[in-house]
């Protein structure tokens, strides 16, 4: 990696100590971890100290880990069986349960700095509570507020100060967080146009979900790490 | 006397000056904008997770969709971050081809903004002159990737094919005669190269030409100076980039200060405003037109005069040629491989960043090792633009929301994705 990013990486750890953690990366891109507690007081700090100087936030998404590493058909040994198109209703929905794996849900921030003309990622995650939540950087960074708005509706993420947490892309009324991994691609209901009522109504979605292209890992010699010295960033 | 009260109005979906499908609640002080609440996502379709369920190469046809009047930077953004992630550079004329489509592009989005804005406050002329121009570039798409918008034409590993050495030509018809045919066929008569270069050898008295009509034009001004102010302070907590941020005096362009695919061989300006307002960001898309035509006739010189391969030669990655396929096994298995599988991206995450027309457009890629990404983040410039509506039409009148909406430049499969 570029020794300029080196510098900024040792100057991040030495200031946040315990709360950051460096991920190793395959792209030259820096990233870190860092603690949901203290994210807020090291945003604040990243955008105002003359040494680091993000004056901007990029964008913020949310990301759920909880398929993360998971194949539809196993490639690893020869199989006898085909892949099934799978008519299965995807995985169960679980948001009704009390506790998230702590590790499902995170926000990642790409952080920009125009006077170092540096790039940063953070990521947080954001705990088992169920609904998940974490501190809002509106008052950091002014954008935010849209990208927090975003990752609330897509992802069902609370933002602890965010001044007006309201659903954005999806339609007025939507149940359910689309981009979660347990939401299914096709949704759970559709419109159609009622005329008996006289308008637009919801019924149950009635599409079968299907898989064309199944998805599969292979292990590759080119990319193991162990053979070319790459780093993959585990979550 | 009956006490006057504010008043709530609706600006859309349907409003010819939305631009698409922007709803705005405004609240009104007679004329006066008090608050303004953009309600966004009548076009959300999702892009994000449909790219998640399919194999890598395949969701470049969704990118095209996004920003549906810059098509081929888009696609530029999403094959830059998969390349990023498997560790590839496509072959420096794919790069060259890659930047002359960019710069047409940014040609095609500033004409089609340029027009668009002058239509919305009252200069009806800009639209049929700037589509008039448009017109050619769009046949340049067409000529290399067979389709005038949704060219689909970057890869992983290069450019889909090289350039042609024919344009498309008109036939006579009932309606066209024999003389007109002869007249628009002047100039396809070589190569796609020539029929470009003519056009930028024409194009730069087309700017005069729109420049004489508005930059010293008096309602234009009255229109557009000192509205929708930003401060460059403002600027950069807002989260502008491109013309946005350039208007405003930060001098920003990732084609300079990050460059990626062959920008930093290629001489050009970046035009940066000073007031922050409608007018000056009107000016620095102006001057981004010249400069683009620039770099075009560098792109088209430098291409001349190197012929070479377009598409990385990996078949892991990149497609056999049909040819070869009819008689070498092992390019059949890749070609089997690869249009029903893919190819497996190492595990690792990844943020492209390219200087779209209307800001910087990022793609944000998480691999789990699979065939198909685990999380594809669009960050769309447009979103961000217009989440800085309210405030930069707090105070202005109605009619001035309109300006404010133009200046942005925002398309809305972009912004709802």
């Amino acid at each position: 990696m570029n020794p300029a990013y080196e510098t900024l990486a040792a100057r991040i750890e030495e200031r946040f100590g315990e709360y950051v953690k460096r991920i190793p990366s395959t792209c030259n891109e820096l990233t870190f971890e860092v603690d949901s507690d203290h994210f807020h007081s090291i945003a604040l700090e990243l955008r105002d100290e003359p040494e680091f100087g993000f004056e901007m936030l990029v964008d913020a998404c949310g990301v759920d880990y909880l398929t993360y590493g998971q194949d539809e058909w196993t490639t690893q040994e020869a199989t006898d069986s085909g892949f099934s198109r799978g008519a299965i209703r995807g995985p169960v929905i679980l948001d009704e349960a009390d506790e998230f794996d702590p590790r499902r849900f995170a926000v990642v921030y790409h952080l920009l700095s125009i006077s170092h003309n540096k790039r940063l990622r953070l990521r947080v995650f954001v705990g088992a509570n169920n609904p998940p939540i974490t501190k809002s950087v509106v008052d950091v960074w002014s954008c935010a507020n849209w990208f927090e708005r975003e990752v609330f509706d897509m992802f069902g993420i609370l933002f602890e100060g965010h001044p007006d947490l309201r659903r954005i892309l999806t339609d007025y009324g939507f149940v359910g967080h689309p981009f979660r991994k347990d939401f299914p691609l096709s949704g759970s209901v559709e419109v159609h146009y009622d005329a008996e009522l006289g308008r637009v109504a919801y019924q149950p979605v009635n599409i079968e979900p299907r898989i064309s292209v199944p998805r599969v890992i292979r292990r590759d010699n080119r990319y193991d790490s162990e053979l070319t010295g790459r780093t993959g960033n585990d979550k | 006397m009956a006490e006057i009260q504010n008043f709530t109005m609706n600006f859309g979906p349907q409003h010819p000056a939305a631009h698409g499908v922007l709803r705005l609640i405004l609240e009104m002080d007679g004329e006066v904008i008090q608050r303004a609440d953009p309600h966004v996502g009548l076009l959300h379709r999702g892009t994000e997770k449909l790219a998640e369920t399919k194999p890598f190469s395949q969701s470049v046809g969704y990118m095209d969709r996004l920003d549906y009047v810059s098509m081929m930077c888009n696609e530029h953004g999403y094959v830059l971050a998969i390349e990023k992630l498997l560790g590839i550079t496509p072959p420096v004329r794919a790069q060259y081809i890659r930047v002359m489509f960019d710069e047409i592009t940014r040609l095609l989005n500033h004409l089609m903004w340029l027009g668009a804005h002058g239509l919305d406050i009252g200069a009806m002329t800009m639209f049929l002159y700037c589509f008039r121009e448009r017109e050619d570039l769009l046949d340049c798409y067409e000529a290399v990737s067979g389709s005038r918008m949704h060219a689909n034409y970057y890869r992983p590993g290069g450019v889909y094919r090289d350039l042609p050495d024919q344009m498309p030509k008109y036939q006579a018809s009932k309606w066209r005669s024999q003389k007109d045919v002869d007249r628009l066929n002047a100039v396809r008569s070589g190569s796609m190269l020539d029929f470009l270069q003519a056009f930028c050898d024409k194009f730069p008295a087309c700017v005069d030409d729109y420049e004489t009509l508005l930059t010293d034009n008096r309602i234009w001004k009255q229109r557009t100076v000192n509205i929708g102010v930003v401060s460059p302070e403002r600027a950069l907590q807002l989260g502008f980039t491109g013309p946005m941020l350039r208007g405003s005096g930060v001098e920003w362009d990732l084609r300079k200060k990050q460059p990626y695919a062959v920008y930093d061989q290629l001489d050009f300006d970046i035009p940066v405003g000073v007031n922050g307002d409608s007018y000056d960001r009107y000016l620095v898309r102006v001057e981004e037109m010249r400069q683009s035509n620039r770099i075009i006739e560098q792109c088209i010189k430098w291409l001349r005069e190197n012929p070479g391969p377009v598409m990385l030669d990996d078949h892991k990655i990149t497609p056999p040629k049909r040819v070869e396929m009819k008689d070498d096994m092992e390019s059949l298995i890749h070609h089997f491989k690869l249009f029903t599988e893919g190819y497996c991206v190492p595990e690792g995450e990844a943020y492209a960043a390219i200087e779209h027309p209307k800001g910087e457009f990022g793609i944000y890629l998480v691999s789990d090792g699979a065939n198909k990404p685990y999380r594809v983040k669009i960050r769309p410039p447009g979103f961000v633009h217009l989440s800085a509506l309210a405030e930069m039409v707090d105070g202005h009148m109605l009619a001035d929301v309109v300006a404010v909406i133009g200046t942005l430049d925002i398309v809305f499969g972009e912004v709802d994705r």
